[in-house]
């Protein structure tokens, strides 16, 4: 929390006074079943419709139901990177939230606790601001004592709302949004409960805060989670079909194109498992229309068969993969970036696909389209990468002109003189499939095949065939790499290093950026969003510096490489790239980005 | 609102063609000349699919033939229209994707027993059950013969092949019970050796609105030799036809007739029509869409838009 002025009466008077700051973290811990994340959602949502920046981080238990979770809320006036590395103000539920989360608050920071299950320590009251709060029995005395858990989630944002004098007809519109079903009484319990919160006398903080003016964006902004964004981006991109399996981290975009689709006249279908998931949006995009699968962990590797036929047999396709913790069922519910090895080369055979992931929830719905574009545009399954983070984590940004975006796939079936389904001669290899339903006039009727095929997709063992279409797969790939913009260097283009990083983690390397430039070191940033093919050019970026450092959440690899910074190295040859690996199932913190790159520059070149 | 394929096509049937359009020849659809080997009962297939072609008037573009892998399963490269031969055991969920987001199209799946009853058991279950619209002829010769002669699925107990030398030792599984129990809507049996009755099989599973398995034998002469010939009249063995008693929308008789030792019986063994996927998803579409009707597609998502701001 970074004051800005203080104002109001000295604190001697008894008043409170009114400090002015620009951002806050705010942590809340509790169980999953709470409705802490309602609160963060509120927070966030909140954050959106003022014009500020915003960005969360959350976990939750893989358990079904209980067990401690979290809520990070990060709100700013200026520019917001990432969800903090340390909390300004901790509300605390329970004594492990307490215990386990103080570690995460700045040392002056306000703990804010729910006096009828936390139990303060001595010792670390002159570390932090302790404020006991007697949460529960305070909302049962506002709202009856039937709902004795359910409230005081909304009791604690009143708290909060006080605290930092956030906009309350604002709030109340948004609960009227949530609640305002069927049932008044839910609204009004929900409103009874925030307002007593809200006028708790706030005893012995002796202070409250006020956001300064946020710069002003142009337009009205959106708040969603990266899950959101791209199950809206593939709506936008005109997808109208597509099939899934559950499983976590993914599952939130099956349910939202479940439920979203028929509007738009589309389906979206549950099926027997992943491998029937891929099968049936592989025929839906055979049918005329790109469609989408998708999947996180296991369920990717179940896929890579499939895949391998429709690159085979280029026929579009969207695999959204929402990564967790590996190998096999591994950590379900935390963030890792390990599988970009699966993305790139998953599969038998020279099996060329395009991989691509979005920074941040904003490119999420930006890369969704992307993805289907590029699908269309060169007949070749596209992977859009993305993390359990980001899936989860909520951002305001500028809404999108969707009468521009919004676009028209349906299937061309306009008959045709001939047709080659793989025709050698097409420049760049790019080729199309007809959808069936296509007259063809010559009469001589296409086989979309994963056996090695002649340019009518008959099947062929000729060797000189087989190298040809590798070529064709391959070049079409090529051609894409070349079209794709060079990626700008966040701060100097030349320097002593360079963090390369690449999805969900931009924002806290950026940070980093800043933070070390405002030390007085030398340190930019490169962010790659398309993956495979990579955009040509970034040799001539590495060169401008001494340390190239690949940013990555996934290990170090036998060699002491990650998995995009051993791309890296077999693509440029270059010793100057090494990497900064982590598999703690946790965000990057800006601080833990700083120090290893600092250890990594210090320990030098020749350690390699 | 775009115009989806969805929202605008029946789901009817084959639209009927007109009186004075001739059907395809047989040289009009056929396309490579097939890879099986000399004898093969995946010939007479082939050769009364096309004859279903010609006798029902279809044209090139409005039916897709899909496979998976097997020596059946090459069946698309032998047939002049749109086809997919894709990865092993896994031609039904493809054929679904058609199915669901193409009702003007009508789906053929061919394929063998081990693609539908082994490596693609569970996709022959879970389409049964969900009753895709699209007809399902599975070629069955009781032995793996692409890759020359392990058991199969439904290999008998006791065959001899390369992997169960001393003859196999899995019981094997009855496919017109597994489709009935998994909920198929139309279930027949008819065998190579009579053309007239693959004929009618076919065309009534074509007729049928939703999921239609035809379990037709086929035997492998390479492989298997003599396989049906219990169900040969020509080879000393009996044809039985269901009899004409059966009420085919009997589930439980359908499930005893299919329980009788080979030859057992040939025929439709069950017929009970009820909604296919394809039109409950459909229903769910419709009803979604009157409440957004005369609206852009934009202008639906804007609506979602304005309530996340």
């Amino acid at each position: 929390m970074s004051d800005i002025t203080t104002t109001g009466a000295p604190s001697s008077g008894g008043a409170q006074k009114v400090s002015q700051i620009n951002e806050v973290v705010i942590r809340i811990a509790g169980n999953s079943q709470d409705g802490i994340q309602a609160i963060g959602g509120f927070l966030a949502r909140l954050a959106g419709r003022s014009e500020q920046e915003v960005m969360t981080f959350m976990t939750i238990p893989a358990t079904i139901s209980g067990g401690p979770s979290i809520f990070q809320v990060r709100i700013g006036s200026g520019e917001v990177l990432s969800s903090g590395d340390e909390a300004d103000v901790l509300l605390a539920f329970y004594q492990h939230s307490y215990e386990g989360h103080l570690t995460s608050l700045k040392k002056g920071g306000i703990v804010l606790y729910d006096s009828d299950h936390v139990q303060p320590k001595p010792e670390l009251q002159g570390d932090f601001h302790h404020v006991g709060i007697p949460i529960s029995s305070l909302t049962v005395e506002a709202i009856g004592g039937t709902a004795k858990d359910k409230g005081k989630n909304l009791y604690a944002l009143g708290l909060i709302a006080k605290m930092f004098d956030l906009n309350v007809a604002k709030l109340e519109k948004l609960f009227g949004e949530r609640f305002g079903g069927k049932d008044q009484s839910i609204l009004n319990n929900a409103l009874a409960a925030f307002h007593a919160g809200y006028s708790h006398s706030l005893g012995n903080i002796l202070e409250t805060f006020k956001f300064v003016d946020s710069h002003k964006k142009d337009g009205h902004q959106v708040v969603m989670n990266g899950n959101e964004a791209i199950g809206y981006g593939l709506i936008a991109a005109g997808v109208r079909f597509g099939a899934g399996y559950p499983i976590t981290p993914w599952t939130d975009i099956m349910e939202l194109l479940r439920r979203e689709l028929p509007k738009y006249g589309g389906k979206f279908i549950q099926c027997e498992d992943e491998i029937a998931s891929i099968s049936m949006a592989i025929g839906g995009s055979y049918g005329g229309r790109v469609s989408v699968t998708g999947s996180s962990g296991p369920g990717i590797a179940l896929k890579t068969e499939a895949l391998g036929w429709a690159i085979m047999a280029e026929v579009p396709l969207v695999v959204i993969d929402v990564q967790r913790g590996g190998p096999s069922t591994g950590m379900p519910t935390n963030i890792e970036q390990s599988d970009l090895n699966i993305a790139v080369n998953g599969g038998h055979g020279d099996s060329p696909r395009v991989v691509i992931a979005p920074a941040n929830v904003e490119d999420c719905f930006y890369m969704a389209i992307e993805a289907v574009n590029i699908a269309r545009k060169y007949s070749v399954p596209v992977i859009l990468l993305t993390d359990q983070g980001i899936a989860t984590r909520i951002e305001a940004f500028v809404e999108p002109d969707l009468k521009k975006i919004v676009q028209d796939i349906s299937p061309d079936l306009t008959p045709v003189a001939e047709h080659k389904p793989y025709d050698l001669s097409a420049p760049d290899g790019i080729t199309h499939h007809l959808a069936p339903g296509t007259k063809i006039l010559n009469g001589k009727y296409p086989v979309a095949t994963g056996l090695e095929h002649d340019e009518m997709g008959h099947p062929t063992g000729s060797p000189k065939l087989h190298m040809q279409m590798n070529a064709k797969r391959r070049k079409k790939l090529m051609a894409l790499g070349a079209s794709l913009p060079v990626p700008k260097v966040y701060g100097p283009p030349e320097g002593n290093v360079l963090l390369v990083g690449w999805g969900s983690t931009e924002g806290p390397i950026r940070e980093a950026v800043d933070r070390a430039r405002a030390a007085g070191d030398s340190v930019s940033s490169l962010h790659l969003r398309h993956i495979n093919p990579l955009p040509n050019g970034l040799e001539n970026i590495f060169s401008g510096f001494n340390h190239v450092l690949v940013v990555e959440m996934n290990d170090e690899g036998l060699y002491g490489f990650g998995q995009l910074g051993a791309i890296l190295r077999a693509r440029y040859c270059d010793p100057k790239i090494r990497g900064i690996n982590k598999t703690d199932g946790l965000t990057w913190k800006v601080k833990e980005i700083l120090e290893r790159a600092k250890s990594n520059v210090s320990a030098g070149l020749r350690k390699l | 609102m775009s115009q989806t394929l969805t929202a605008t096509s029946a789901a009817t049937v084959i639209p009927p063609a007109p009186e004075e359009r001739k059907g395809l020849t047989k040289k009009e659809i056929a396309a490579d000349h097939p890879t099986w080997c000399p004898g093969c009962g995946d010939f007479s297939v082939l050769a009364l699919y096309f004859k279903l072609i010609e006798k029902r008037k279809l044209i090139h573009e409005k039916i897709t033939t899909v496979a998976g892998i097997g020596c059946s399963s090459r069946f698309p490269y032998f047939v002049q229209a749109h086809g997919v031969h894709f990865i092993h055991g896994r031609a039904l969920p493809f054929a679904s994707g058609i199915s669901l987001s193409r009702p003007d199209l009508h789906v053929f799946v061919f394929g063998g027993d081990g693609d539908a009853f082994s490596i693609g058991g569970n996709h022959f279950t879970h389409t049964a059950r969900k009753n895709v619209k699209l007809t399902y002829v599975v070629m069955d010769n009781w032995v793996y013969g692409l890759t020359k002669k392990q058991t199969s699925p439904t290999s008998p107990l006791g065959f001899k092949s390369k992997t169960d030398l001393w003859g196999s030792v899995d019981y094997p599984i009855n496919p017109l019970k597994q489709a009935i129990s998994a909920g198929a809507t139309f279930v027949a049996r008819t065998t190579h050796t009579n053309p007239n009755h693959v004929l009618s099989v076919m065309e009534a599973a074509m007729d049928h609105d939703g999921f239609s398995f035809v379990e037709c034998l086929s035997e492998c002469v390479e492989f298997y030799e003599g396989a049906f010939d219990a169900s040969n009249p020509r080879k000393g063995g009996v044809f039985n036809e269901v009899p004409k008693t059966h009420d085919v929308t009997d589930e439980a008789a359908a499930y005893k007739l299919a329980s009788e030792p080979f030859p057992g019986y040939f025929g439709i063994f069950y017929k009970n029509p009820k909604p296919t996927k394809n039109a409950r998803e459909d229903e769910i579409v419709k009803s979604y869409q009157s409440k957004v009707a005369g609206q852009a597609d934009w202008e639906i998502l804007q609506k979602t838009f304005d309530k996340m701001k």
